[in-house]
């Protein structure tokens, strides 16, 4: 506890973690939002835009909760990871700039004008404050996760004599394989997290027996838009990003499955416990060759396991990481079930009083939640023990002159600024949700 | 290269002063020229709509010295650690109690929130200005290119001086007083009725207040740093600056005295931006200097990236500018005209 280092690598996935809740949800209903208004203007029919209008307002409380909980990222590069930053700020000092530059002036020019600007503004005007807001948020989630390619699988640098890294191709790093595939597994994701809020508030309604014709649209755009994404989350977006930790982080894949034997034929594990100090997974439940399958595409290939590797390039919490992969992997098969089951229901005309699936769904909703959040620890617990994979290692980044005083006071200080967010988010949304959709005819 | 991107980051954070500090001081002064909810709510509806923008040229500005001048950034923000750490918190309370205030239509709920809008609007412009003084005096960053800091020592001048000391702590009042005029000049611009009454009053003080800060600041600033004035005569872009807050200063006071409340708006801006940029004028090449000797000055020479990793930058930004440029100017246009509070549940 006295290592300043244990306090900056706990402050960092602290907050990261807490920040990223808020983002998921906004980056899926921004699309939401969108898909909403396009059909208001199409048919002309009220009820999407009331169903739009509640959105936004939820949208507009947690885009504010994701502000300012990102604010302290950015700045923990300089404060927390000194050496890390200077090391490697001309290369992601790119993709954050461009953040700003790109993404953040755009949602922030548009995000008053999409909050209070429906009766300023045309119907077309609102619609295009909607496009803006997501274009920017998934803009500034593409740049972010090209940052967060960087430190996993580097590419379009060279180092300098002075040992920092120096740009040498902006549009290998911009277009790294590892950021194409981590983004469209990520933003899908967010999809489907906004997608069980929206089904969830429906079927909510719905066992309440209040705003019935809203609460009818919820439940559909949730549990259509809910399965189409469930399913594009594993594949062939997880598949994608499986098959890259598989090609450039195999000791990150044997460690995600508790795989300590190399061979052929690699069995993927459904249930079981690592034991890392005596190498072998306890009571394992097994499918036989299907991660040699999964992996690389053929039943036969070799999958090495972590035996094959020196233990001070293993992963240094093999634990959490193998639980995070399978608790994010096992969600992801829940929710696919979740929804397909919905989507039967809706399609036989029969979700609305099928009273079970209604509570299943208005009590699934924090299961997209657990399993991003899940998803993320996979990634950074993967990534151990380098901070940039095989150039620069996490021991080596922190910063020179901070001390573990400063940074658990500060840790503890975001301890007592996030649960008071807590707090206000849960209560405002709250309070967003019980006094329901409000239509402008019944305002007018 | 490595000058011209001294003075894109230098023109991007003067850019976020002028912009975020006339939000700064509606924050700072709303207790004041705003005595009941609808005239909160006029000037909250006035900043409302454009504080986070502003507040994007902090971001964009300190992701543009992240990505030419990593090693500026590393040292200073693990030097200054717990200040940046209070700067941030103050941002996200800030931020918080503008975007939550509306949303209940209540009395308490409402006072607390304007409490800590005010509270955090007064701090900021005092760590910015204090971080500045720390800058202008510089920091004992040694051979290793890292520092650290104590929040405060004895309040004086040294080899290891906190980040408050007499000095800094002058040039954060200097920023908050000026950054306070700033914001009368920009309500007294945006709205009418007492709002507009009291901006207009208090303009009028608070712009006597900045100049005398200004010539105190500025002759403690000689005292602090001898050399500081000495690079001024060969800096043509020094000169520039210096006529730009010149004249930004004259027009605040021409402004006000023809009642012409947008140019008086427009030169203070011109004012603030003229300052800073006539300061990174005096210290340029020197970007965090040290209190232990010339050799140790983190510069925009060698601290910057290379070439190939500035000019791709370079290109971006080149297109990134004028499209953040053109927002602001259609936000201002979009929302022109003298503010008036919205109705409950249709604005801030």
């Amino acid at each position: 506890m006295g290592d300043p280092l244990f306090w900056h690598r706990l402050q960092f996935g602290f907050t990261a973690t807490y920040h990223y809740l808020f983002p998921q949800l906004t980056m899926g209903l921004a699309l939401i939002i969108v898909v909403l208004k396009a059909m208001g203007l199409r048919t002309g029919e009220a009820r999407y835009n009331d169903a739009a209008r509640f959105w936004i307002k939820i949208f507009g409380i947690n885009f504010a909760v994701g502000v300012v909980t990102g604010i302290p990222l950015e700045f923990q590069f300089g404060t927390n990871w000194a050496k890390f930053s200077h090391i490697s700020g001309g290369i992601i000092g790119q993709t954050l700039a461009m953040e700003g530059m790109f993404a953040f002036f755009l949602e922030s020019s548009f995000l008053g004008m999409l909050i209070w600007g429906e009766k300023k503004l045309s119907p077309k005007g609102h619609f295009r404050a909607a496009m803006a807001l997501w274009i920017g948020s998934w803009l500034s989630g593409y740049f972010i996760i090209a940052t967060n390619a960087f430190m996993q699988h580097p590419v379009g640098y060279t180092v300098a004599a002075d040992g920092t890294l120096q740009l040498s191709s902006f549009w290998a790093f911009l277009l790294n394989p590892w950021a194409l595939g981590q983004y469209a597994h990520n933003m899908i994701a967010a999809v489907v997290t906004a997608s069980f809020v929206v089904a969830a508030i429906g079927a909510f309604w719905t066992l309440k027996g209040i705003h019935p014709e809203q609460a009818r649209l919820n439940l559909r755009t949730g549990t259509i838009m809910g399965l189409l994404f469930s399913l594009l989350v594993a594949f062939p977006t997880g598949d994608l990003s499986g098959k890259l930790v598989a090609k450039y982080q195999p000791i990150t894949l044997a460690a995600m499955e508790g795989r300590f034997e190399s061979g052929p034929r690699a069995n993927l594990t459904l249930v079981g416990q690592p034991n890392v100090a005596q190498r072998r997974i306890e009571n394992p439940i097994q499918l036989p060759a299907v991660l040699s399958f999964i992996a690389y595409g053929s039943f036969s290939s070799n999958v090495k396991g972590l035996n094959e590797f020196p233990e001070d390039q293993w992963p240094q919490n093999i634990e959490l990481l193998y639980y995070s992969f399978h608790i994010m992997a096992g969600l992801g098969t829940i929710m696919i079930a979740i929804m397909g089951l919905a989507a039967l229901l809706l399609w036989k005309k029969r979700l609305d009083t099928a009273r079970p699936m209604l509570w299943i769904l208005m009590l699934a909703f924090p299961f997209p939640y657990i399993a991003t959040t899940a998803g993320w620890a996979v990634a950074e617990f993967g990534r151990q023990p380098w901070l940039i994979y095989g150039v620069l290692r996490t021991v080596q980044g922190g910063s020179p002159t901070v001390n573990a005083g400063h940074t658990a006071f500060t840790t503890l200080g975001f301890a007592g600024i996030f649960v008071v967010l807590s707090v206000l988010w849960l209560f405002l949304i709250g309070r967003e949700i019980s006094h329901g959709p409000v239509s402008h005819s019944q305002k007018a | 290269m490595h000058e011209l991107w001294f003075w894109l980051v230098a023109v991007m954070i003067a850019i976020y002063v002028v912009m975020d500090g006339f939000d700064f001081g509606a924050g700072i002064l709303h207790l004041v020229v705003a005595k009941t909810n609808e005239e909160r709510r006029e000037v909250l509806g006035a900043i409302g709509p454009l504080w986070d923008g502003n507040e994007v040229w902090l971001l964009a500005g300190g992701g543009s010295m992240f990505l030419a001048f990593p090693k500026v950034l590393a040292s200073g923000f693990s030097g200054f650690y717990l200040a940046i750490w209070l700067v941030v918190w103050c941002l996200m309370l800030r931020g918080i109690s503008i975007e939550f205030r509306s949303h209940l239509e209540d009395g308490l709920w409402r006072r607390f929130w304007d409490g800590t809008f005010a509270l955090s609007s007064l701090l900021l412009p005092i760590l910015f200005g204090a971080a500045l003084g720390n800058v202008l005096r510089g920091v004992p960053v040694d051979g290793s290119g890292f520092f650290e800091m104590a929040l405060w020592t004895n309040f004086r001048q040294g080899p290891q001086p906190g980040i408050l000391d007499w000095y800094t702590v002058l040039i954060g009042v200097f920023a908050l007083v000026t950054v306070t005029a700033h914001g009368a000049l920009f309500l007294a611009w945006k709205t009418d009725g007492p709002v507009h009454d009291r901006s207009r009053g208090l303009g009028m003080k608070l712009w006597g207040a900045v100049l005398v800060l200004w010539i105190l600041s500025s002759y403690a600033t000689s005292v602090v740093n001898p050399g500081i004035f000495h690079r001024l005569p060969q800096a043509p872009l020094g000169w520039v600056a210096s006529l730009v807050f010149l004249a930004g200063l004259a027009l605040v006071f021409i402004g006000l005295k023809r009642e012409r409340f947008l140019l008086a708006f427009l030169g203070s801006g011109a004012f603030i931006l003229g300052l800073l940029a006539a300061s990174a004028a005096c210290v340029y090449p020197v970007m965090l200097k040290s209190t232990l000797g010339p050799q140790f000055d983190l510069t925009a020479l060698n601290a910057s990236v290379g070439v190939h990793g500035l000019r791709t930058g370079l290109a971006w930004w080149l297109i990134g500018f004028p499209i953040a440029i053109a927002y602001v100017a259609f936000l201002f246009r979009f929302h022109r005209g003298k503010v008036k509070a919205a109705a409950e549940g249709e604005g801030y």
